[in-house]
């Protein structure tokens, strides 16, 4: 997801905790953002009034209440946010309940812009500000039992949801000092905990979602239901930019349950009272598009124009020192063109999304990554103000970046206004095959130079590529750099005292979007790499040739020496398994992954063993970074061993798990992960494992084949011996 | 166009009956007729397994299988597996934190508890082979792994 630039986002703006007695008693801690807030890196403005939304909730029973900001896809932080209120509220995490929180101006994230889960930046935005939140309540609570109890507050403390006043012995539940609490004035600043003290940060804490999810509780978009709701199917244009001409409902509209059959702006619409009543009419429809100019488009094609583009110098993301010059006076140069796919979400739930517009507003059910943008969406699309829709948050089965699109909700909201009813729309997993915003293929031309010592004098790097950005927010695009499209390659961290990085725009007419890592899920494959290829030129050892190269760069190099140890970097490992090693910072964090790899005389690639160092400053659920590392391993793996999306006559070739497979279990390596211990701000983890797989992998195929893979998805072809 | 016929079938120890199309999957006819929404729908082929159910005990894919087949017969789903999430392997799972996002986990649960039921103390091996064909794109395959063994200890133990 999106890099977070903070200090362009909250200059300025001030955040007040409020906190309000709450309708039916207790006590409600919310944020005020005072005035009209015109976010410099969103579009949308907010508005001025004043929205106490809540993030907790203390009842007269001593129910503790969370209000999660955030989209819970699978990283935790269902979890990990109330463990930062929990910390500082001084209640047990076992026993609190949360709920997913609607879309309000409180909610907006401070390090984007707009209420939005991505950038891996969920916890270390919340940092902060739920640990202020659960500490106000904490201090207004002991407030009131001080009242109460005529002694001074800092006589008493306070310790699993009730205040003590050791002294005396007199203890006070939560639940019976909500009310009194929410009647006190709310102190500015509050006290928060020393790290040192800390009781739940820091330590693994068991999921909160766990239980619902195993037993088939947890409720997912696609789960919605609603009285008097229909289901609906969406025929979209198969190619690219195509429209609809016209369409013949046949026998469709005779199949049992079929209702309306409608043209949309996403194509043709059938609704149904349910969903397999719904897709049988929908293979019944003919349906005629007009194709429109990108109905020739190959990728095929893609490639042989990035080659052409790549010939010509692009705008530059980075120059340090004269690279040109000091490639010609180079002992020796390497060049490379590296080239990776478009590669699809694939969610284990396909996109949906269910409304319910009224001529008043609209209710939005939906699982989704950006409550902010589908509130916006929802109230164009159905013609209401943005502050008469609702939208529920649902659990959601996957993310990566897909769900923070608007194009389901936009399709829901559509066709719920058009019929009346509250309409689900589900997509079918050839349509969300079909129907993504990829992650960019690209195309990188390299060239570096070493001096006699095999070390790097210069390195260039011509990224060519589409730009996610001149879609979603083409503001953020600066002297024709998209900074998605170069991270990872313009922060090289690699001491060479020459370097040049310049990237071209080209736009293929392929929609593209986030996916999990973004820019460094391609261009961290290319620069670890080459910078491997480079080290190999030089007879260096692979690990120690980075090392030496990020002398000044402790976070990196501390991470690639604690996974080379941890992997026994240099010892002996059984005939025909190599190792292979990558080093990257992405999201504030700092990753190292090391491969072990053996190939099979048909070329096929086993990974065995993967051991990964992170190092993501301070953590607050270990387990859920150890997860999310395995996690975007595995999500990386897929990317570096399996399937691509091609494409050919303006379409798609992909449609489902049999030609885009996923990773399976018995494909999976045994995995490692060591968390560095750090003091240091918090970095990102949901995305932290992906970009340095893929390199890895290829560094260990190299290492144990003598062949260098330069494209991914690795293929049989590619390293089939005789 | 395949008209209604009266069907029956056992859920989760509760008969139901039809008037429904003999070819409608048992996946749809669980989730949208019955409103047993654990059981999900993640590529409609039978390559994914998230569909996962029992039927007489044998894990199937509900996606593919039509409610015909089922007629008579007593169905499974994760919401019928065990009292209380009481099943070994549901204890296993949320001991070994497998779950996150939890889209494919009933599919995997049922999975492995089909497993178990037939083989109480699967090697690894065993494991591939009867858990490959279950999907799951935010990789908790080594926790899955880890529950099963642990599941599979805790039955032994009972």
């Amino acid at each position: 997801m999106m890099n977070a630039k903070p200090e362009t986002i909250d200059q300025g703006r001030r955040t007040f905790i409020k906190a309000t007695a709450a309708v039916g008693g207790g006590l409600l801690i919310g944020f005020y953002l005072p005035g009209a807030s015109r976010l410099a890196e969103a579009d949308e403005v907010l508005p001025a009034a004043f929205q106490p939304n809540a993030w907790i909730h203390i009842d007269k029973d001593g129910r503790v209440t969370i209000v999660v900001d955030k989209s819970e896809m699978g990283q935790g932080v269902m979890t990990a946010l109330p463990m930062l209120v929990a910390e500082e509220l001084e209640v047990d995490l076992a026993g609190v309940h949360t709920e997913f929180a609607p879309a309000g101006a409180a909610y907006v994230n401070p390090l984007i812009g707009t209420q939005l889960t991505g950038g891996s930046a969920s916890v270390r935005s919340s940092w902060d500000r739920l640990r202020k939140a659960g500490a106000t309540a904490r201090e207004m609570l002991v407030a009131a039992a001080a009242k109460t109890w005529g002694v001074k507050e800092a006589d008493c403390r306070a310790e699993h949801g009730t205040v003590i006043h050791p002294a005396t012995g007199r203890k006070l539940a939560y639940g019976a000092l909500a009310d009194k609490a929410a009647a006190l004035p709310v102190p500015q600043e509050v006290l928060l905990k020393d790290p040192k003290d800390f009781e739940i940060i820091g330590k693994p804490a068991p999921r909160l979602d766990s239980p619902l999810k195993v037993d088939g509780r947890a409720g997912f978009g696609l789960d919605m239901k609603l009285p008097g709701m229909l289901t609906a199917v969406v025929l979209r244009c198969p190619v690219f930019g195509g429209k609809l001409a016209s369409f013949d409902t046949g026998l469709a509209m005779a199949v049992p349950g079929v209702r309306q059959i409608l043209p949309i702006d996403a194509g043709v619409a059938v609704v149904a009272t349910n969903f397999w009543a719904a897709r049988k009419a929908a293979a019944a429809l003919t349906v005629r598009w007009d194709e429109g100019p990108l109905a020739t488009l190959s990728s095929g094609e893609i490639s042989k124009t990035y080659a052409r583009l790549a010939q010509s110098p692009g705008a530059v993301a980075k120059n340090r020192g004269d690279a040109a010059n000091a490639l010609k006076g180079a002992a020796r140069r390497i060049e490379a063109v590296y080239e990776v796919p478009y590669l699809a979400h694939a969610t284990m739930e396909p996109m949906n999304c269910t409304a319910h517009v009224r001529p008043d507003g609209c209710d939005v059910w939906v699982p989704t990554q950006a409550q902010g943008p589908a509130q916006q969406t929802a109230a164009r699309v159905a013609g209401v103000p943005p502050d008469t829709v609702r939208i529920h948050t649902t659990f959601l089965g996957g993310g990566f970046g897909r769900r923070a699109e608007q194009d389901f909700v936009a399709e829901a909201v559509q066709i719920s206004k058009a019929t009346g009813s509250p309409v689900k729309v589900v997509w079918t997993r050839e349509d969300d095959t079909r129907h993504d915003f990829y992650r960019p293929a690209t195309y990188h031309v390299l060239h570096a130079g070493l001096g006699k010592d095999g070390m790097p004098l210069a390195w260039t790097h011509r990224i060519v590529g589409p730009s996610i950005l001149s879609r979603v927010s083409p503001n953020r695009i600066k002297d024709d750099i998209d900074f998605t499209s170069v991270e990872g390659a313009a922060n090289l961290p690699y001491g060479v005292p020459n370097l040049h990085v310049d990237y071209i725009m080209h736009e293929s007419g392929v929609p593209v979007g986030f996916w999990r890592s973004v820019g460094s899920s391609q261009n961290t494959f290319v620069t670890e790499s080459f910078v491997d290829e480079l080290a190999h030129a030089g007879k260096h050892d692979p690990f120690k040739f980075r090392r030496r190269l990020l002398a000044d760069s402790p976070r990196h190099k501390g991470v690639l020496e604690l996974a080379a140890a941890k992997a026994g970097w240099g010892s002996p490992l059984p005939k025909g398994i190599a190792r292979g090693i990558a080093v990257a910072e992405a999201f504030g964090s700092y990753v190292a992954e090391v491969a072990e790899v053996s190939v099979t005389p048909d070329g096929q690639v086993k990974v065995h063993r993967v051991v990964c160092a992170a190092d993501c400053g301070m953590v607050v659920n270990p387990d859920t970074v150890k997860a999310q590392m395995e996690s975007g391993i595995v999500y990386g793996l897929t990317a570096a061993l399996k399937g691509a999306i091609t494409i050919k006559n303006g379409r798609v070739e992909q449609g489902n798990f049999t030609d885009y497979p996923l990773l399976r279990m018995d494909e999976m390596p045994r995995v490692e992960v060591y968390i560095m211990p750090s003091h240091e701000a918090l970095g990102g983890v949901g995305e932290l494992g992906v970009p340095t797989i893929a390199p890895a992998v290829v560094n260990a195929v190299f290492a144990a084949t003598g062949k260098r893979v330069r494209r991914l998805p690795i293929r049989l072809a590619d390293l089939r011996r005789a | 166009m395949t008209l209604p016929v009266a069907i029956s079938l056992t859920v989760n120890g509760q008969l139901h009956r039809f008037e429904i199309a003999p070819d409608t999957p048992l996946l749809w006819v669980l989730r949208d007729e019955l409103g047993l929404t654990g059981t999900k729908y993640g590529c409609g082929i039978a390559v994914c397994g998230a569909c996962t159910v029992h039927l007489d005990g044998e894990p199937i894919r509900s996606c593919v299988t039509p409610v015909s087949a089922a007629a008579g017969k007593k169905v499974t789903t994760i919401e019928g597996l065990a009292a209380n999430a009481g099943h070994p392997v549901q204890k296993a799972w949320v001991a070994e934190e497998v779950p996150q996002c939890g889209y494919c986990q009933s599919g995997q649960i049922m999975a492995a508890a089909a497993l178990l039921a037939k083989n109480p103390n699967p090697s690894d091996d065993d494991i591939d082979a009867a858990m490959s064909g279950n999907l799951c794109r935010c990789g908790t395959y080594n926790r899955v792994r880890s529950a099963i063994h642990h599941a599979a200890k805790m039955k032994g133990g009972a």
